[in-house]
């Protein structure tokens, strides 16, 4: 019995790692923008995709995923430089819509150009599983776990503690004032673009070897990410993993507990709860606006 | 999404001189609509390849009964109410004198009602047992159905003694009518379905399922009905987690993309298959042998790319439309049905077909394979 919960709780804790690092994307953006990038889960494909068709060629690990991730900020930036930059002040709306479209051009991209087939990459560490009370959990696992929670504890120093970061903060709360104290706020979006195109690649590289990778495979991991950011409390590095975490472990032990059939059905009551009662999000900010 | 090709008939122009008959033979319309892109892209897109390169070949060789073939294809990106939509199209502006195609089964019942109403013989290229059964007076289909390839596992299994079973599948079309079929022949062979749990197409982790059906008492084997990465997902899992009972796949993951996909993991896992992937194993004595080395080999030339059995499954309803047509020696349509109806010992790559009023597929369960993979690479068995 114990050794089947810490399954379930394996498996939640594996994939809710990987919704919480594509959440973790939209969260950056979302700081820095108000925009909901949609585009979110083609960065993390885009990174898989590269790494695993580098290694094809022959590269070797190290360098196929430095070279993915460049891929990915590269994509990030123009992205932004093409598409985002030239909207200029335009409403929300329209730059969500500008995502949802740079996602299609990229999904369309790596599938003329890189084809419609399905690509493994090597674990990092092998594919002994670790036997753990009964239950087992691959060290892959681990690897996009730990990753995971580096990289929140970077966000939180990188937004804390630099003057960068708060910039960043600075532009999303209001953007004109930011511009009015020197923040350069072009430069701002420009580089939460890059760091969450980064961020995507580096996920996407993480769960390749688990989950494998094809053309469309952001297309899901986007999907949960943005419920997991929403559950969370958009804009909150923390949110975004507890988020992830919640509802990774929730989709497990439903399948696990109740039925498989229900498990996709999860998010959206997860989604449907926490607006209903927590329209912020679990860590969400509380806005109040003066008049 | 629309796309045209229209095969020019230089070579058919000028055999067509030869014989003296009137400059312009008029070509014989075969139209299709296929999933293209979209999720069912590694379907549809062997498909269309497939149908390409034969079309060629017919008409370098002088086309059908002294005319040339002209292909109109369509691409449903994997949505079945465009395949409606364009099936209308293909009947109305395009004038095609049969339609090949609707790659899924969900595209190919979208279509039905259509071709049923315009009368016009129509070959699917989707597995489900509903497009054939009852038989539809103008529908035909080349794959095994997800029954046979249910039917052919259970088989394999009685002989092995295993009568506990624990099922796994898609929730996607293909998986779900699998579910169901698998359901329904089980008592058949003695079968007992003990569990019977799913997961998503694009699902990234299936170890809480199998934990499930590990803890299920007495469960003796595991079948799993899906297509693409999600069986090779299921295989990973499996070794993971140390489950020791057989594994069985459905002909959804007869590919050499499987074996790639879950690597070691796969050791030992069995499926039924068309006999594509082993072309190469099988006797000289199989009468399939020289079809799909042929075909594996024309496809591998042409397209640089791997010969799939999905790519077989449009050849198969190419030829079946091109011998009905050449024994009817027209392109009337009723006909054609019939000639098509009528088809008797046609060698392709699915398997001989024999088709009767009754059945519409034409295919015995020999059709399928017992594969099982050994040494990361497919082993025929029996």
């Amino acid at each position: 019995m114990l050794s089947e919960l810490l399954q379930f709780l394996f498996s939640g804790l594996t994939v809710g790692a990987m919704y919480a690092l594509a959440a973790v994307g939209f969260s950056l953006i979302y700081s820095a923008s108000g925009v909901i990038n949609f585009a979110q889960g083609e960065f993390i494909m885009l990174g898989g995709m590269s790494a695993a068709l580098l290694v094809q060629a022959g590269v070797p690990l190290p360098l196929a995923i430095t070279l993915a991730i460049l891929v990915a900020v590269v994509a990030g930036l123009i992205v932004e430089k093409l598409a985002i930059e030239p909207a200029g002040n335009a409403e929300v709306v329209t730059l969500v819509i500008i995502t949802i479209g740079a996602s299609l051009t990229l999904r369309g991209l790596v599938e003329v150009f890189l084809g419609k087939g399905n690509h493994a990459l090597p674990a990092f560490s092998g594919e002994e599983p670790i036997a753990i009370l009964g239950a087992t959990l691959m060290p892959q696992s681990l690897w996009v776990m730990g990753v995971t929670l580096v990289v929140v504890v970077a966000l939180a120093l990188f937004f804390g503690r630099t003057t960068l970061g708060k910039a960043v903060l600075a532009t999303s709360c209001n953007k004109l004032a930011a511009q009015l104290v020197g923040v350069n706020t072009r430069f701002v979006l420009l580089l939460a673009f890059g760091l969450s195109a980064a961020l995507g690649a580096v996920g996407g590289i993480l769960v390749a070897p688990m989950t494998y990778t094809s053309y469309d495979a952001g297309i899901m991991m986007g999907l949960k990410g943005f419920v997991a950011a929403a559950l969370g409390g958009l804009g909150s590095g923390v949110g975004a993993i507890v988020g992830g975490l919640l509802l990774g472990i929730v989709e497990a032990m439903t399948a696990g507990y109740i039925s498989s059939a229900y498990k996709d059905a999860m998010p959206f009551v997860l989604i449907l709860l926490i607006l209903f009662f927590l329209p912020q999000g679990i860590f969400g900010k509380k806005t109040t606006d003066r008049v | 999404m629309e796309k045209r090709t229209f095969i020019k008939f230089t070579l058919a122009a000028a055999a067509c001189a030869t014989l003296g008959t009137a400059y312009a033979a008029d070509p014989i319309r075969i139209g299709a609509v296929l999933s293209v892109t979209g999720p069912a892209a590694y379907l549809g897109d062997p498909e269309l390849k497939t149908l390409q390169m034969y079309v060629e070949t017919l008409n370098k060789n002088g086309g059908l009964i002294g005319r040339p073939i002209e292909l109109v294809h369509y691409d449903d990106g994997s949505e079945s109410g465009k395949a409606n939509g364009f099936t209308k199209r293909l009947i109305e502006n395009d004038k095609v004198d049969l339609i090949i195609g609707g790659t899924t089964s969900g595209a190919t019942m979208a279509m039905a009602p259509l071709v049923e109403r315009a009368q016009i013989p129509f070959i699917s290229l989707a597995g489900a047992v509903v497009i054939v059964e009852p038989p539809k007076k103008w529908m035909f289909k080349t794959p095994h159905t997800d029954r046979m390839a249910a039917e052919r596992v259970f088989d394999d299994m009685k002989k092995a003694g295993l009568t506990k079973v624990a099922l796994l599948s898609e929730n996607s079309g293909f998986g779900q009518s699998g579910r169901k079929e698998s359901q329904a022949v089980a008592a058949k062979y003695g079968i007992t379905l003990v569990a019977d749990e799913t997961y998503g197409p694009k699902d990234t982790d299936m170890t809480a399922q199998l934990t499930k059906i590990k803890g299920v008492a007495g469960v003796q084997a595991v079948f799993v009905f899906g297509l693409g990465q999600g069986p090779a997902v299921v295989t990973k899992n499996y070794a993971q987690l140390g489950i020791k009972l057989p594994l069985y796949q459905s002909h959804g993951v007869a590919s050499d993309e499987y074996i790639r996909l879950a690597g070691s993991a796969a050791e030992g896992v069995r499926l039924p298959s068309p006999a594509l992937p082993v072309a190469a194993k099988l006797p000289a004595t199989d009468p399939q042998k020289k079809v799909v080395s042929d075909y594996a080999k024309l496809f591998a030339e042409r397209w640089k790319a791997e010969p799939s059995t999905f790519g077989g499954y449009a050849y198969d309803g190419l030829m079946l439309a091109a011998d009905a047509i050449r024994r009817a020696g027209s392109t009337d349509k009723a006909k054609v049905r019939d000639a098509l109806e009528s088809t008797s010992n046609l060698v392709a790559t699915s398997g001989t077909f024999n088709l009767s009023a009754n059945d519409h597929m034409g295919l015995s369960l020999s059709a399928f394979r017992m594969l099982e993979i050994r040494n990361g690479d497919w082993t025929l068995l029996n």
